[in-house]
């Protein structure tokens, strides 16, 4: 209890953001008992009414309940971030250690990773976005490539740091395969950074699936993600504000605690 | 008929708004000035015969004049044509222009160059086509002289050529009209009340147009595309603003002076505004239309073409897309309420309970009905998403797919499956005058694939459509039309879902303003 | 200290961009090949035959082969043709010309307002760490960044356009119509986008300027006496300069995410709305000549900040 405590005073903006998260995922996952409807359906008698006690964040113009339809559209954004952070980082590390161990691949790998990043993130995720059918998969791979060159860049350089590194070089002359140097030596030194890496891939993954989606060219409409919440209720900015406000803080909060857990555990694991 | 339109604005703000600015009042007309104009869309196809597309149809009447046009009355009246004569039969057409034509360049607008705009337009357009289809022989015979001689009847000689919507016969010089009607005209260059200020052209942000100082206006009143078409201000600006939301806060703050096309629900805040003025340029309106796609199943069958009539119910409809009953009517006639051959004939009524017995009829087997959903067209999409949920209700499989307009329309020309990138219903709306008769009506060719996407076939139709093209006795084109009506009801090329009006809104110093279905800025002073 | 950067760095540095530069040519290239659809249909239209379809294909070198193609893409991106837009058949560099001051305007504005307000803030956070200020501008920098852009847009147009009508709506007037026209303009869709921005900076000016702190001739200049002002002026703001001149330029491509954003949201006719149309519309050769042009200002002013860098920094040497 003690050391919970303690935990909590040295890490504050860390529990803050575990809490927080925790919240938003529950209100995601247990959406169906929270008071929420079908988030679909539409009643066009019930236009563009503000908050009330039946609707609790009004309706939009189809007359489809905002509460409902805000705490189904975590889901999306929660899917993405997770299902992009994850993505990025298993490719990532997978390119990074064989660039890292590769000389000749690694020219090539390297070359193709600098055109990549050399294109800003949203404009090649537009890109991607024009070249195929909208869905929730073709938006994360849109997020997922111009992550990716982040993680290699940082796998490749902790490669070639510790390839360096006496015990690895001793390691290697008392005869320990590659495999085994990876696992003893190399992908333990690379958990941490990867883990910060991680949290941060995730909230921006969040941030630009609602980008696309407000922009016209990401999650299908269909589908009530909170940028997709947001793009629909732009033009009712004048009459019906709680349209954009509401999802717009839930996404807001939700990338906050996210950033918040990155950066509580950048602090503990002493990432820089 | 005039009782409904009465109903329709009667007691509303609109109706009085309407009277107030109507055409100008006893004031003078003042010069000069820019006008600041927020169209309907972005223009970025400058040939209106290479596109069916409104905006571009606008721009035509901006830059370009015709022949002839339709008044207020769907009268056809000369425009620049100055007299013409026509044999005793019917067969013969001898056109003359007026002596004070003159292209943007300066050159002189001669028959020749008529000739050559009528035969690029007659490609494309299906009234055009049907003209051309029944031509023998059409020449310039002097500079100022044209003949057009049938070598079959052909009962719409003047309302083919003076046509008022898409697509219109605008003329063009020919050097180029005669480039091939699959390559876009891209030099703007007409006869008409504006010139295009080519260079300052931002597409996805701004056209400027200037006056046109050479126009010579007719010396007769404007009543819609016919009569004088008198510019006042210096230039028009059209300045896309694609975010309604936006738009209205611009118009609010005086930063433009006429939106085309608000959205609805901006309506009532807007028209409380001092300065601003709501108008409506239409008074028939719009109808929404549902087009099943007859080549694949499940709407290939008749009988699941009427489930979808007793489906819809159109005040829910409206309701939904529309909002604001004094803008929305419900109307059974394909001909739209309010227009010359306006007809209930073989409509049905709303019936969920024999809409879910004709698709078991019709041997629906629970496959995805694809239905097409533009999220960035506010009306189709709202409409698209309400036939999705009433099939759902009905204990349909439903597919809403989401898109935006223009990947819409290129989807819809793909006759493939529906796994393939095809498609079951799309939804979408037309003005009166592209729908008022079985001629114009796209939806009655009943021509198959040569008929526009949905390729609905019925050769009774298309048979009873050539007769009625071919009348001249209005008794005779009454019956057909009305026989046709119940055809459509039976057959369902298309179910309407609704008719609305769609209101534009201005500075109360723009005057002069004209009632027209298609937007046309002549005639518009700024009354500083 | 010029000369100790040499020609040589500045050589090596600058032939380096030219291979990143031809990546990304090249995936801009694949971009229009995989493109689902063929253009020449597209720019045919509705009524188009399929004779009309070949000539068009003929006419964009669609029927060669691949690597001719590659060839001909190449050559004209060297004649500086980057092609024509399938809508309105202007040439795309007319397009972005038309829409360059806009965004170059929004850029400059954002990044002024940043900088001159995050560096400060970063210092500061830095020099009283761990004190509730430097607590403060923490909180308000990873806010800065969790935050929307377009949601932070409306909420500011809301409250000052609309409720108090301070400043317009929308729109976008060039400065040649006035300046101070064209600023009030530019200030709401510039401090949206300057809040996230400044986030960014002044965590990453907080984090550098703490490194330096800890240096060892930063506590020998306090040993010695020098008043806490010129230590940080003198010695650690010339130190972490180098850093922050670096994140600026990465900062870049974060930028350009954002101004995409803010100018759908502010109807501002610049190289973002170009793109978002373009995008919508799948009018691939003007998606290819944004990305071309973006991209190519990005790894200049990249190259630029390395050079600046080595000038700071003289430790670096490639």
């Amino acid at each position: 209890m003690r050391d919970a405590a303690r935990f909590v005073r040295n890490n504050p903006t860390l529990v803050i953001g575990l809490v927080a998260f925790t919240l938003i995922v529950v209100s995601a996952v247990f959406a169906p008992l929270l008071f929420t409807g079908d988030p679909r359906a539409i009643s066009p008698l019930r236009r563009l009414k503000p908050p009330s006690e039946l609707n609790w964040f009004g309706t939009d113009h189809f007359g489809r309940d905002l509460w409902t339809r805000t705490l189904y559209g975590g889901r999306i954004s929660l899917v993405v971030g997770s299902v992009v952070a994850g993505a990025s980082l298993v490719l990532g590390t997978a390119i990074g250690l064989v660039s890292g161990y590769n000389r000749r691949l690694d020219a090539i790998v390297m070359r193709v990773m600098d055109g990549l990043m050399a294109i800003p993130a949203i404009l090649l995720a537009l890109a991607l976005m024009a070249l195929v059918r909208a869905s929730v998969g073709s938006v994360i791979v849109a997020l997922v490539v111009p992550e990716i060159p982040r993680t290699v860049r940082l796998v490749r350089g902790q490669v070639l740091s510790l390839r360096e590194h006496t015990m690895v070089e001793a390691a290697q002359a008392l005869g320990a395969r590659t495999p085994r140097i990876l696992g003893r030596y190399i992908l333990p030194a690379l958990v941490a950074p990867l883990i910060v890496q991680g949290t941060y891939a995730c909230a921006s993954a969040m941030l630009v699936e609602a980008y696309l989606s407000f922009l016209g060219a990401g999650t299908p409409p269909v589908i009530p993600s909170w940028g997709n919440i947001m793009a629909e209720g732009r033009a009712y900015v004048q009459l019906a504000f709680w349209i954009v406000l509401f999802p717009g803080l839930f996404l807001a909060l939700t990338v906050l605690s996210v950033n918040l857990i990155g950066d509580g555990l950048r602090d503990r694991l002493k990432v820089r | 008929m005039s009782l409904d339109r009465r109903e329709f604005l009667v007691g509303t703000a609109a109706a009085a708004a309407l009277l107030a600015a109507g055409p100008a009042a006893a004031q003078q007309p003042k010069r000069g000035g820019t006008l600041r104009f927020v169209p309907q869309a972005d223009l970025k196809i400058l040939d209106p015969i290479w596109t069916t597309g409104y905006i571009t149809r606008n721009h035509g009447y901006m830059v370009y004049d015709t022949l002839f046009g339709t008044d207020d009355n769907f009268q056809i009246k000369p425009q620049m044509v100055d007299r013409w004569t026509v044999s005793k039969d019917n067969m013969k057409w001898t056109f003359t222009l007026r002596d004070d034509l003159v292209w943007h360049d300066g050159t002189r607008v001669t028959a020749a160059d008529c000739v050559a705009s009528i035969l690029r337009w007659g490609k494309r357009d299906t009234l055009g086509r049907l003209l051309l289809g029944a031509t023998g022989r059409l020449e310039a015979q002097n500079a100022k002289t044209f003949v057009l001689e049938l070598k079959e009847p052909y009962g719409l000689v003047l309302e083919s050529l003076g046509k008022p919507s898409s697509n219109v016969p605008f003329m063009m010089p020919e050097r180029i009209a005669k480039l091939p009607d699959s390559e876009q005209v891209k030099d703007p260059i007409g006869s008409g009340p504006y010139r295009m200020v080519l260079k300052e052209w931002q597409p996805g942000n701004e056209v400027v147009y200037e006056r046109f100082a050479d126009y010579n206006p007719r010396s007769e009143p404007p009543s819609g595309t016919t009569g004088g078409k008198r510019v006042y201000v210096d230039r028009v600006i059209w300045r896309y603003i694609p975010d309604p939301a936006t738009a209205a806060a611009a118009i609010q703050a005086g930063e433009v002076d006429f939106w085309e096309s608000p959205q609805l629900d901006f309506v009532p805040q807007l028209e409380k505004h001092p300065n601003l003025v709501v108008f409506i340029t239409d008074p028939r309106g719009n109808q929404g239309w549902i087009r099943p796609n007859t080549v694949i199943p499940p709407f290939d069958n008749k009988k699941a073409r009427q489930a979808l009539a007793y489906l819809v119910d159109q005040n829910i409809y409206l309701q939904a897309a529309i909002g604001q009953p004094r803008f929305y009517r419900t109307c059974p006639s394909f001909y739209m309420c309010g227009t010359p051959y306006e007809t209930g004939a073989g409509a049905v009524t709303p019936d969920p309970e024999r809409a879910k017995a004709l698709f078991k009829e019709a041997g629906y087997d629970g496959r995805p009905i694809v239905v097409i959903d533009p999220t960035d067209q506010p009306q189709i999409h709202a409409a698209a998403l309400v036939t999705g949920e009433l099939l759902r209700q009905i204990g349909l499989n439903v597919d809403v797919q989401a898109t935006d307009w223009s990947t819409a329309i290129s989807r819809r020309t793909s006759r493939n499956p529906t796994n393939q990138g095809g498609w079951n219903l799309f939804h979408t709306w037309w003005i009166s005058p592209d729908l008022m008769n079985p001629a114009v009506n796209a939806g009655f060719t009943g021509a198959g694939d040569a008929g526009i996407w949905g390729w609905h076939r019925n050769d009774e139709m298309a048979r009873l459509r050539l007769e009625w093209v071919r009348a001249t006795d209005e008794a005779k084109r009454r019956s057909l039309a009305e026989q046709l009506h119940r055809m459509a009801w039976d057959d369902v090329p298309y179910v309407p879902w609704g008719q609305y009006l769609q209101p534009s809104i201005h500075q109360k110093k723009v005057k002069g303003v004209l009632q027209n279905p298609a937007a046309i800025l002549w005639n518009i002073w700024l009354d500083a | 200290m010029a000369g100790r950067v040499g020609g040589a760095f500045l050589l090596k540095r600058t032939l380096a961009t030219i291979p990143v530069m031809g990546m990304v040519a090249l995936f801009v290239f694949v971009l229009l090949r995989v493109a689902p659809g063929d253009p020449a249909a597209i720019i045919a239209g509705d009524y188009a035959t399929a004779e009309d379809i070949a000539r068009i294909r003929t006419a964009l070198g669609l029927d060669q082969p691949m690597h001719v193609q590659v060839a001909i893409w190449f050559g004209r991106l060297l004649r500086g043709d980057l092609g024509t837009s399938i809508f309105s058949g202007l040439p795309v560099t007319t397009l972005i010309a038309q829409r360059l001051e806009p965004t170059v305007s929004l850029t400059v504005l954002t990044m002024l307002v940043s900088v001159l307000l995050a560096v400060p803030l970063g210092i500061l956070a830095a020099w009283r760490q761990g004190s509730w200020i430097d607590r403060s501008i923490m909180v308000f920098a990873v806010s800065g960044f969790s935050m929307p852009v377009f949601w932070l847009g409306f909420l500011l147009v809301w409250a000052f356009a609309i409720q108090l009508s301070w400043l317009p709506v929308q729109g976008f007037v060039p400065m040649s119509q006035g300046v101070w026209a064209s600023l009030r303009h530019l200030i709401l869709p510039a401090v949206t986008l300057s809040l996230v921005f400044m986030a960014l900076i002044a965590r990453m000016t907080r984090a550098s300027m703490l490194g330096v702190l800890q240096e060892d001739y930063i506590r020998t200049a306090h040993a010695k006496g020098a008043p806490p002002g010129t230590v940080l002026a003198r010695h650690a703001l010339k130190n972490a300069s180098a850093p922050i001149v670096t994140i600026i330029g990465l900062g870049f491509a974060l930028l350009i995410g954002g101004v995409v954003v803010t100018e759908s949201v502010f109807a501002i006719p610049g190289i973002g709305r170009l793109t978002v149309d373009a995008i919508l519309r799948r009018d691939y050769p003007v998606i290819q000549g944004v990305i071309l042009i973006v991209s190519g200002v990005y790894v200049l002013l990249n190259l630029v900040v390395d050079l600046v860098y080595a000038l700071l920094d003289p430790r670096v040497r490639y």
